[in-house]
């Protein structure tokens, strides 16, 4: 179970409701509670859309990590975009260079037990998410 | 008659049943032949139909350089690929399968050429190359007519849904309501959108009740569409009602952030309605 993943590409909007599938049934893998899991599949809805929005496209893969009780789904989410060129800002709520609400990178922050987020010009954004099952 | 061409046509008439034989073999060992979606019989008559045309075309139109699909020649073989897509479209093969199916024609034909040109080293490439230019493309063709056959049908499909997974009801004397169940993405939004502002024209709605109970995650996209929806009901003089928060949606919301100004929210349908009369001052007895 352990060494377990799931990828799922991400190029167009309709791939974000197959990575939210996917989230949902890492989640479910972990037996996660309900509430864990909803707001871990929100976080990754808002990722995965950034990747396709502003990200030009990538992936994202879902591993379990730990054992018994303590056990949790990452989420990794890398694209081949731009990069963010204001960490600071992006990560600001209601901030946004697009038309949403801006609040899609500081929720997820929120709905998550980790947080990670890597971006630059060359290698573009990778963002980490980390959910326990409690 | 194209003297360049005349190898590749020739070995395709002189060897037809060969390569036919053979190619289905081919087929079969490239694990493309989908015994489990399309039966040996249709695959043969298919494949058989295929190479008539192929052999007819590669006769009357040049195969080398000067080779171009354009060319009405090769229309009956575009028909026959058509017709291999179609059947394959409706169960499910998929892109790669169905380039394989094509591109393994060129098996048999190479086993022939070695035969033919085994004195000839440099007339031998010449056609191998030839033919690998154009089955490519024969394959680049049908891969594409298939994935465009099956957009069309998922189009269909998710036209279809649309259309069911947004009815907007009128349940009382100015009051529509409209369940929304599924994954809200931009398309679907704008449909329930425009159908719940033309059902409060409609019915001279004063109150829309939407129920999101169905809804499973409620991100950003989701919850900026309800807010334009419920900023435009507001605009046709009506108010809007958003019922179905489950308790660890609205934590999700509370979350990310979002602000519902002005929205008025209630746990379920009953709760929504009973809201939607208290405002409307019906009187409901029991
Ligand atoms: N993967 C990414 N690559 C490049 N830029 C990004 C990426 N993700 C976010 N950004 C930038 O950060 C901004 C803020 O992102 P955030 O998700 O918070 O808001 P949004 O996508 O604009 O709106 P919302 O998510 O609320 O619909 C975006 O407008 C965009 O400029
Ligand atoms: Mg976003």
């Amino acid at each position: 179970m352990t060494d377990e993943s799931w990828t799922v590409a991400l190029v167009r909007q309709s791939d974000v409701a197959f990575a939210r599938q996917v989230a949902m049934k890492a989640m479910t893998a972990i037996g996660a509670s309900a509430i864990k899991k909803t707001k871990f599949v929100t976080a990754v809805s808002e990722i995965a859309r950034n990747a396709v929005i502003y990200g030009h496209g990538g992936a994202i893969t879902f591993r379990v990590v730990g054992i018994g009780l303590h056990r949790s789904v990452v989420g990794e989410c890398t694209d081949r975009g731009p990069g963010i060129a204001d960490m600071q800002l992006a990560l600001k709520d209601g901030y946004t260079t697009g038309s949403g609400l801006g609040l899609g990178l500081s929720g997820a922050r929120r709905l998550v037990d980790r947080f990670d987020i890597i971006s630059s010009a060359e290698s573009g954004t990778t963002v980490t998410l980390e959910s326990a099952a409690r | 008659m194209p003297s360049e061409s005349a190898s590749l046509s020739s070995i395709l008439s002189s060897d037809f049943e060969k390569i036919l034989a053979s190619w289905l073999k081919a087929q079969a060992r490239e694990g493309v032949k989908r015994t489990d979606l399309v039966s040996a019989k249709e695959t043969e008559k298919q494949s058989r139909d295929f190479l008539i045309a192929f052999g007819r075309a590669t006769r009357d139109a040049p195969t080398d350089d000067k080779f171009d699909f354009a060319n009405p020649s090769w229309d009956p073989v575009r028909e026959a690929l058509e017709e291999i897509t179609e059947s394959r479209t409706q169960r499910g093969v998929s892109p790669t399968e169905m380039g394989w199916f094509i591109a393994s024609i060129k098996l048999p034909l190479f086993e022939q050429m070695r035969v033919a040109f085994a004195e000839n080293n440099a007339r031998l490439l010449e056609n191998v190359w030839n033919t690998t230019r154009v089955v490519d493309q024969l394959a680049l063709h049908a891969v594409e007519s298939l994935v465009q056959k099956r957009e069309a049908i998922i189009e269909r499909q998710r036209a279809e849904m649309t259309e069911v997974s947004a009815p907007v009801v009128k349940i009382w004397d100015r009051i529509v309501t409209v369940p929304l169940i599924g994954t809200l993405d931009s398309f679907r939004a704008q449909t329930v959108m425009e159908n719940l502002l033309d059902a409060i024209v409609q019915w001279e709605a004063e109150i829309a009740i939407i129920d999101i109970t169905g809804v499973s995650t409620v991100d950003t996209l989701v919850a900026q569409h309800l807010l334009k929806t419920a900023a435009a009901v507001k605009l046709m003089g009506a108010e809007c009602v958003i019922c179905g928060i489950s308790p660890k949606i609205a934590q999700t919301i509370v979350n990310l952030g979002v602000d519902l100004p002005n929205v008025t929210t209630r746990i379920d349908l009953q709760s929504g309605l009973a809201y939607a009369f208290e405002r409307l001052g019906v009187t409901t007895k029991g």
